[in-house]
């Protein structure tokens, strides 16, 4: 039923509403995704800053310069 | 679905970040090595407060060159890549629950929301910052402050947003907009006014380097921002036609 109204919507353009995809479709990809992207976010603007996965600071080092621009916190 | 859209978002969002590496190359590189250049003369200039084998200990572990060149785009594209996969989750929540929203309006409504309660509103109370202005010693705390700033905003964002579906649903005016917004403005007047400032910026650091690096940082993010946006509205609404014709070619 959820797959016709999607495939309706997909194929009738912009002018309807687009069926939603259901929650339980998403949740899962939100979650272990979601988790994914975090941890990325996390290497790139945190890591041998404030908390530390792994010793040393070459991650740190080597991300510097986007940390900065970007807007998180360093020195 | 979902699967297939968290990929179109990080894709997405690697296009809009490999934009955002070439304007930062340009306009953020500048004032970021004016800041180091500074931080350079202030160390040489104050006789060495550490002890001569702790500053020998320290050797460059990342050149310059590189920080600045493969350092700066693998950065800039992990946080590409993930943003836009988060963008592509909260698309698959939004879309089709925004009540009458295309999907080009729902893309567009959240980067907008997105821009302005991840990037814009944090920067108004810690605002980026270059090289030689944080203290080493306070940075678990600046980091803290800077994420509860963050995920406050977004809160007060999204529970806007739901409110606004919910009075656009009994309403159905402008009021839906304007009631929730104002909501969201006041909220976040509040968290501005109670969370502590930190100002760590050295009396005679370039104030034109402090406020290039930081214009080009924001800019940067307006710019991703809207690319992610048309990238992402882009690949969603490719034509069903180039879709099918795709589909018998290969
Ligand atoms: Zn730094």
């Amino acid at each position: 039923m959820s797959t016709l109204l999607q495939h309706q919507a997909k194929f009738s353009g912009s002018i309807a509403t687009p069926a939603p995809i259901p929650l339980r479709e998403v949740m899962p990809w939100a979650l272990f995704g979601g988790l994914m992207m975090l941890l990325a976010i996390y290497f790139v603007g945190v890591e041998e800053g404030a908390l530390s996965v792994f010793a040393g600071s070459y991650v740190h080092e080597y991300v510097h310069d986007a940390r900065h621009l970007l807007g998180f916190p360093c020195h | 679905m979902a699967g297939k859209l968290l990929f179109k978002g990080m894709l997405a969002g690697l296009i809009a970040s490999l934009l955002i590496f070439c304007f930062l190359r340009v306009f953020g590189e500048p004032p970021l090595e004016r800041a180091i250049a500074f931080e350079e003369q202030a160390e040489s200039a104050v006789p060495h407060a550490h002890a001569p084998e702790v500053a020998a200990a320290e050797p460059e572990l990342v050149s310059r060159q590189t920080q600045a060149g493969f350092g700066l785009l693998t950065g800039v594209l992990a946080y590409g890549a993930a943003v836009g996969g988060l963008f592509a989750i909260a698309f698959a929540f939004a879309n089709g629950r925004l009540g009458a929203l295309g999907p080009r309006t729902t893309t567009l409504l959240l980067a907008a929301v997105g821009l302005i309660a991840l990037v814009l509103v944090p920067a108004l109370k810690y605002p980026p910052n270059p090289p030689a202005v944080g203290s080493g010693d306070t940075i678990d705390a600046r980091t803290q402050l800077y994420f509860v700033m963050m995920g406050f905003s977004l809160f007060t964002a999204v529970a806007a947003l739901i409110t606004g579906r919910r009075l656009w649903m009994s309403l159905g005016d402008w009021r839906a907009f304007v009631l929730p917004a104002g909501v969201y403005v006041a909220t976040i007047a509040l968290a501005l006014a109670a969370l502590p400032s930190v100002n760590e910026v050295p009396e005679t650091f370039p104030t034109d380097a402090l406020w290039a690096f930081r214009a080009a940082s924001l800019t940067g993010h307006v710019i991703f921002w809207a690319a992610l946006a048309v990238a992402f509205a882009a690949i969603q609404t490719r034509s069903p036609k180039a879709r099918s014709r795709e589909h018998i070619s290969a």
